[in-house]
This record gives C-alpha cells, sequence and structure tokens, in this order.
C-alpha cells in the first residue's frame, strides 16, 4: 500500500506541474505572446495598458474558466460513474449538462445574461435533470444500464425544448450556437465568478466525502451494512455533480467529453478510490480543457476555433482509443440494480 | 441476541413474511434454512432494518432496531449480502470500510483503526494480500476479506446471506471452520445456507422457514427428529456417527430419484 499510496502523489505532483505550465502557456500565447518572465510586470501595469487588459479581462479570466469548468466537469463525472456503477455515466451523456444548457437558455430568454442568475439556472436545471433520472430509475427499478439509456432519452427531449425556445426567441439563436458548441471567448469575471465559487465549494465537500462516496460503490446492501444511509447520500452525490457540471456549462457552455474522457484516463493511474481519483481528476480536467482551449486560440490564429469543436473531434477517438485498450478492465458484475 | 415477535413485512404490497416469531441466541451459529422464497433473506432485511416492519417487534440485546441509527447497526451487526459485486479496490481498502461505523465526519482512519484492520487481516490469514486487488482474488480468499472485514467491524452479530455460493467443497468446508471459530470467539453467526447437510454440521441452532413463516426451530438434532427437512425439499436427510462425530447424508430413495429430487448421496465430514 505504501507504495501505491506514493505513486498516486506522484500523479498528482505530475498532474498539478503539467498543468501549471499549461496555465502559463494559456496566459503568455495567443494574437500577441509575452514572456513568462514579463507577467508579473505587465499585471503591475508596467508593460502598458493594453498588455494588461489583455492579460487581465482576456486571458486571466480566460484561463481560469478553463481551468474551473474542466476540473469541474471531470470530477462531475467520476461522481456519477461511482454512484451509477456505469464507467458511461458522465454529465454530457446523461442529460445534466443539457438541463443545465435549458436552465440557461431559460434565464437568457427572461433577459438576464451574466451574474449569480445564470449559474442558479444552470445548477437548476442540471438538479432537475439528476433527479428525473433519478426518480424515473427507482420508480421502475431500473437496472444501471437503463438509468444510463434514460438519461441520453431525457438528454434528446432537453435538447428539443432548447431548440423549440430558441426558435421562438430569434434573439437567442446566436447565443444558442456558442452555447451549444461550448467555449470560453466572451468570459468575463461577471459571469466566472459566481460560478467559479459553486464549483469550489462543490470540490472541497466531495473531497471530503471520498470515503462516503467509496462505500457507496460497495453496493447497496453492503454499504448499509457497514452503516451508510444510502439513499441519503446518494441524492447527496448527484446533488453535487450536478452543481459541478450546471456551474461549468453556465459558462462554458455544453463541453463535451470531459467528464466521461478524463475519468476514465485517471482511473488508469490512481485506481477506483475516490481520495486518490477525484482531486487527480480535478487537476487533469482542468489542464485538459485549459490545453484544448489554448489549442483552439492558436491552431488557426488570428481564427479562433470553439473549444468544444476541438475537445469533440479529438475526443471522440481518444476515447475509442482508451475503451480498446481498456478491454476486460471494470466490475466483475454488471447490471445491478440503481 | 436478537428476538423478533410477530413480525409481518414484505415488498411494495406483497407480505413476505407472516407473524414470524423467533429468538435467535446470542454467541454459536444459527442457520436459516428452506426453499427458495421461503423468506429466509426477506427475514435477514427486516433484522438488518433494510425494510420496513409492517407489524411486530425486532430487538438486538434488547434495544429495538427501530431506535437505532445506521451506525450503531453497523456496530452491531455485520452483514455480508449474497452477490456481491466485486469492487475494484484492494482488498486492504475493503478491511478498511468495516471501521466505517466508528467514524465520523470526514471519516478520517486513525492509528487505532488501523491496528484493528491489521489484526483482523492477520486473523484471517491475509496480510499479504493486503495490497492486491479483489478482482485478482478467489472466491474463497475474497471470503476471507469480506469477513476480516465483519471482524473489523467489531460487531457481535455477523449475518451471511448464502456465503458459499460461489465456493467450491473445498473452500465451503474451510468457511464452515471459520465460522466456527468466530462462533467459539464468542460471536453471533447468523446464516442463509441452501447446503442442508452443512447446516447440520456447523449450526448450533436451525430455523426452517417455509412461506415466510418459521416452521421449526431448534438444535441440527431436534430438526433432524421433527422430519421438517423431509416436509420443505420432499428428501431425509440420516446421521452416522463416526470417530469424526455426527456425519450427515442424504437417504437417496428410489421413489425420491423418479420424484425428480435427486441429490447426490455425499457424506459430509
Amino acid at each position: 500500500m505504501g507504495n501505491k499510496k506514493g505513486s498516486h502523489r506522484v500523479f498528482l505532483a505530475g498532474g498539478i506541474l503539467v498543468t501549471f505550465v499549461i496555465v502559463i502557456l494559456s496566459l503568455c500565447l495567443g494574437n500577441i505572446h509575452f514572456l513568462p518572465t514579463q507577467l508579473p510586470g505587465i499585471l503591475g501595469g508596467s508593460g502598458g495598458n493594453v498588455n494588461r487588459s489583455i492579460l487581465l479581462y482576456a486571458r486571466l479570466p480566460r484561463t481560469l474558466a478553463a481551468l474551473s469548468a474542466g476540473a469541474a466537469l471531470a470530477v462531475s463525472g467520476a461522481v456519477l460513474q461511482n454512484v451509477l456503477a456505469n464507467r458511461l455515466a458522465s454529465p454530457g451523456i446523461i442529460g445534466v449538462n443539457a438541463g443545465a444548457g435549458l436552465g440557461v437558455t431559460l434565464c437568457c430568454a427572461a433577459g438576464i445574461l451574466s451574474g449569480p442568475a445564470v449559474s442558479v439556472s444552470a445548477f437548476a436545471g442540471s438538479l432537475v435533470s439528476v433527479l428525473c433520472i433519478f426518480v424515473f430509475s427507482r420508480w421502475i427499478s431500473a437496472s444501471r444500464t437503463t438509468v444510463i439509456l434514460s438519461g441520453v432519452a431525457l438528454n434528446s427531449i432537453l435538447n428539443a425544448v432548447c431548440e423549440s425556445v430558441t426558435v421562438l426567441d430569434t434573439d437567442l439563436a446566436m447565443l444558442s450556437i456558442d452555447f451549444r458548441v461550448g467555449g470560453f471567448s466572451a468570459i468575463s469575471f461577471s459571469r466566472l465568478l459566481p460560478a467559479a465559487a459553486l464549483i469550489g465549494v462543490g470540490l472541497v465537500v466531495l473531497f471530503t466525502l471520498c470515503n462516503e462516496l467509496d462505500v457507496l460503490t460497495l453496493g447497496d446492501e453492503t454499504a448499509r451494512g457497514i452503516g451508510l444511509n444510502v439513499g441519503r447520500y446518494r441524492m447527496v452525490f448527484l446533488v453535487l455533480s450536478a452543481l459541478l457540471a450546471g456551474a461549468a456549462v453556465s459558462f462554458a457552455g455544453l463541453l463535451g467529453f470531459v467528464g466521461l474522457i478524463v475519468p476514465h484516463f485517471v482511473r488508469r493511474f490512481t485506481g477506483n478510490e475516490s481520495g486518490k481519483l477525484l482531486p487527480v481528476c480535478a487537476v487533469a480536467g482542468g489542464g485538459f480543457v485549459t490545453l484544448c482551449d489554448l489549442v483552439s486560440r492558436l491552431m488557426f490564429a488570428p481564427y479562433e476555433l470553439p473549444v468544444g469543436i476541438l475537445m469533440s473531434v479529438a475526443g471522440g477517438p481518444v476515447f475509442l482509443l482508451l475503451l480498446v485498450q481498456g478491454r476486460g478492465s471494470g466490475p466483475k458484475r454488471a447490471g445491478g440494480r440503481l | 441476541m436478537i428476538e423478533m415477535e410477530n413480525v409481518t413485512a414484505g415488498y411494495g404490497k406483497q407480505e413476505i413474511l407472516h407473524d414470524v416469531g423467533l429468538e435467535i441466541p446470542g454467541k454459536g451459529i444459527t442457520t436459516l434454512i428452506g426453499a427458495n422464497g421461503s423468506g429466509k433473506s426477506t427475514l435477514l432485511r427486516v433484522i438488518l432494518g433494510f425494510l420496513p416492519l409492517w407489524n411486530g417487534t425486532v430487538k438486538i440485546d434488547g434495544i429495538l432496531t427501530k431506535n437505532l441509527s445506521s451506525a450503531e447497526m453497523a456496530r452491531k451487526i455485520a452483514y455480508l449480502p449474497q452477490g456481491k459485486d466485486v469492487p475494484d479496490i484492494t482488498a486492504e481498502r475493503m478491511v478498511l470500510h468495516g471501521r466505517f461505523p466508528y467514524l465520523s465526519y470526514p471519516r478520517r482512519y486513525r492509528e487505532r483503526d488501523l491496528e484493528i484492520v491489521e489484526r483482523a487481516m492477520g486473523q484471517m490469514g491475509i496480510l499479504s494480500l493486503g495490497g492486491k486487488h479483489m478482482s485478482e482474488l478467489s472466491g474463497g480468499m475474497r471470503q476471507k476479506v469480506y469477513i476480516a472485514m465483519a471482524l473489523a467491524q467489531q460487531a457481535g452479530i455477523i449475518v451471511m446471506d448464502e456465503p458459499t455460493t460461489y465456493l467450491d467443497i473445498g473452500q465451503q468446508l474451510k468457511f464452515a471452520g471459520m465460522m466456527r471459530g468466530l462462533a467459539e470467539e464468542g460471536k453471533t453467526v447468523v446464516l442463509v445456507l441452501h447446503d442442508i447437510l452443512l447446516a447440520l454440521k456447523i449450526s448450533d441452532r436451525i430455523a426452517a422457514m417455509e412461506e415466510g413463516r418459521v416452521l421449526a426451530a431448534g438444535t441440527p438434532e431436534e430438526i433432524l427428529r421433527s422430519g421438517v427437512i423431509r416436509k420443505l425439499y420432499g428428501v431425509d436427510v440420516k446421521s452416522h456417527r463416526t470417530g469424526a462425530g455426527e456425519q450427515f447424508y442424504y437417504d437417496i430413495s428410489g421413489e425420491t430419484l423418479s420424484d425428480g429430487g435427486a441429490r447426490e448421496g455425499n457424506l459430509l465430514g
């Protein structure tokens, strides 16, 4: 066990280091390049107002947004996978993101385009989605596979409702396209900070509940047998994962694949114990999305590819590769009841 | 000690247990037997508080179970359900989960918890398997890990639902030895078993169930004499005293075979 603990810390430290380098690159590179050594001076005002404005009002919020969204979506995906005991679960697939998207669309249709109301709407939308899946699955005693399929169906319904609202309110059309693809080009601190605060709280609470999450993954009866209130904690974890996904979607739009790919990738190094998995997922998710955002900015500079498109194009094949390499792994028994 | 009085319970609107009364004495092995669907597992779930009572009372060591929290219940009863998923974690981590009911938020393990876990693993002879993943272990080894987890839970009562299902005959006999060891240490062991011969061999007390009712309860000898086994399964069990103690076997007649109730007439030592 000692070696395993050590290796987990190495992964976490390595992940933090790599993500730190990506963050510095994200702050330095763009249409105008800075040297890393210039960053403190520019922030202090010695590099001129234009450079300071670029760094402070464009690159910094954008980088922080990518970090926050990546960490939130990756951890949300890992938690959903453990709670639903299905590695296909992720906020993008089971309709959590779509619920958040509908919440944001309705909020924007009501004329509120930024601030805490957008984050709250996104969270409410994602929470309603999670509750719908949860209640429906319990009602029909769904198997874990059916839970995922019901989430896919809900995803489709929510997207259709979202489309309908957009068609009825033409002012939302342009906003909707950006939102559906996902990206950080229009990010501002006023939009980011309320959601980032929610993400921070959600992550901290989840990191303190790792033991409960591990016990929950043992199966309902074993978990009850060692004193866990299964129903209550399952709900707590679903709400927290909805909180993370909803908050991320409120400013990043519908970023696909992060919640699916990152936990899959990280599990290879950390195993399934939540105390190791979740922190590394947060770091890896943040680093991954920030890197994708950086590449999307630089690839066709001065034009910018929405990061959501890049992630979907790159994420699909990477996920298929992970599936091929991971054949035969995973839990011994599947198809249990929720 | 577990006391059940006039217990009625079920799933949805379907009543499974009908007015059950049963006393499971402290210390020793009590085994529930009965055909599939007779209510054995439901009875365990009622004892554990997983199923609400429709009527009646269940007391553990004199305390009504409805007055016990989940953690208090877990400190009194360790439960190993049937058909457990194999979690993708290490054996040591699995045993550590046995300390869960003793931890308060944010549930950090203390030195004492680690010592108890090490002792439990040592007792089951699995200290060297600590770093192995559960999926890498054989059925017998996995069962030892689960029992070590129950020992780490330090509950006076250990309840197991069909614990021998996935074990070969050699592992079943080793398992029986482990259960006797626990009983001799003063634990109350409650088992659900389908193997009647094993139940007769290792139990101090047997409760036979049929259609949600306790048909008979008593020592193995009393159960054997009562003829309840023929009533439940349509087969007779005979005993024969040898130098190694009482041995049980199925008395398979031509009539039994023609009834389609064939069983192997093996001796169980």
